[in-house]
């Protein structure tokens, strides 16, 4: 470094360079804050599930997530499409079946399974089950989700396809839905799951 | 619990998964800042559940977790206060 530097590197700058970069730095700050606040704001997290099955069994995973996940303070919807629907069709909900065939799970074979009366005396069984263990009914999950506050949502389309009516599902249901409104909801969503 | 009464005590007992915590979130909702809700569960999962419930949920304080047996069969009892 010579003897020539300047002492003071201020009697290079340009007035007019500094106060556009101080007007910079202003719009950077102002951007950052509103930032800061925007997620401060949107402090409750989101939780999206697509609900596409609707045999008992897979009634219940969608809804006691969607409950639980209301409990730890997300706002959560749940899209019902295809025969996700009958889990909110209020009177199909109480009547949802078990498939025999293809489950290797039931005490069954597929060949037995397939005969006519089985899939009602494995859900009569899975039904018992689901009372002797104290686990709540499909209906009483869907009311306990929207008492905290869970959006179900039916598929208008789908309620188009299988001709149902507004009126078949539990009252708290929002329909008029498409496709769109629940991509929406999932790009904004933290966590989105399809079942 | 021997130090604290709690203000509310929310009975689940023969309710299983996901009830309990669900309904610990509503009765922990109505009651006041400083005040400890009683939990009083058969389902043994909601010994875990209840405690990340606690744990995750802002304004909520695990206070302690007891387990016995009254009239033949396991009673799991938490309490939580509300901090805030």
């Amino acid at each position: 470094m010579s003897a020539d530097t300047p002492a003071s590197p201020d009697d290079d700058l340009d007035p007019e360079a500094v106060a556009d970069l101080q007007a910079r730095i202003d719009a950077l700050e102002t951007e950052v804050s509103d930032l800061r606040t925007e997620v401060d704001d949107g402090g409750s997290q989101k939780m999206v599930i697509i609900a596409t099955k609707g045999t008992l069994d897979m009634a219940y995973p969608p809804l006691i997530l969607a409950s639980t996940a209301a409990a730890f303070g997300y706002d959560v919807t749940v899209f019902h499409t295809f025969w996700g629907l009958e889990i909110l069709h209020e009177e199909n909900s109480k009547n949802l079946q078990l498939s025999s065939v293809g489950n290797p799970n039931m005490p069954v074979p597929n060949a037995i399974a397939a005969l006519p009366g089985m899939d009602r005396m494995t859900t009569r069984m899975m039904r018992t089950k689901i009372e002797d263990n104290d686990v709540a009914s499909v209906e009483e999950l869907i009311e306990t989700s929207i008492a905290s506050g869970v959006e179900l949502q039916a598929c208008q389309m789908t309620i188009d396809l299988l001709g149902y009516d507004e009126d078949d599902f539990y009252d708290g249901v929002t329909t008029g839905v498409g496709a769109a409104s629940a991509f929406q909801d999932m790009v904004d969503a933290d966590i989105q799951l399809l079942v | 619990m021997s130090t604290e009464t709690a203000a509310e005590t929310l009975d689940v007992t023969g309710q299983n998964c996901p009830m309990p915590v669900i309904k610990t979130k509503g009765a922990f909702d109505g009651i006041a800042a400083g005040e400890v809700l009683e939990v009083v569960a058969t389902d043994s999962g909601s010994v875990s559940d209840i405690a990340g419930w606690a744990e995750s949920t802002d304004g909520a304080e695990l206070v302690d977790q007891e387990e016995a047996t009254e009239g033949g069969r396991d009673v799991y009892k938490h309490y939580v206060r509300k901090t805030e």
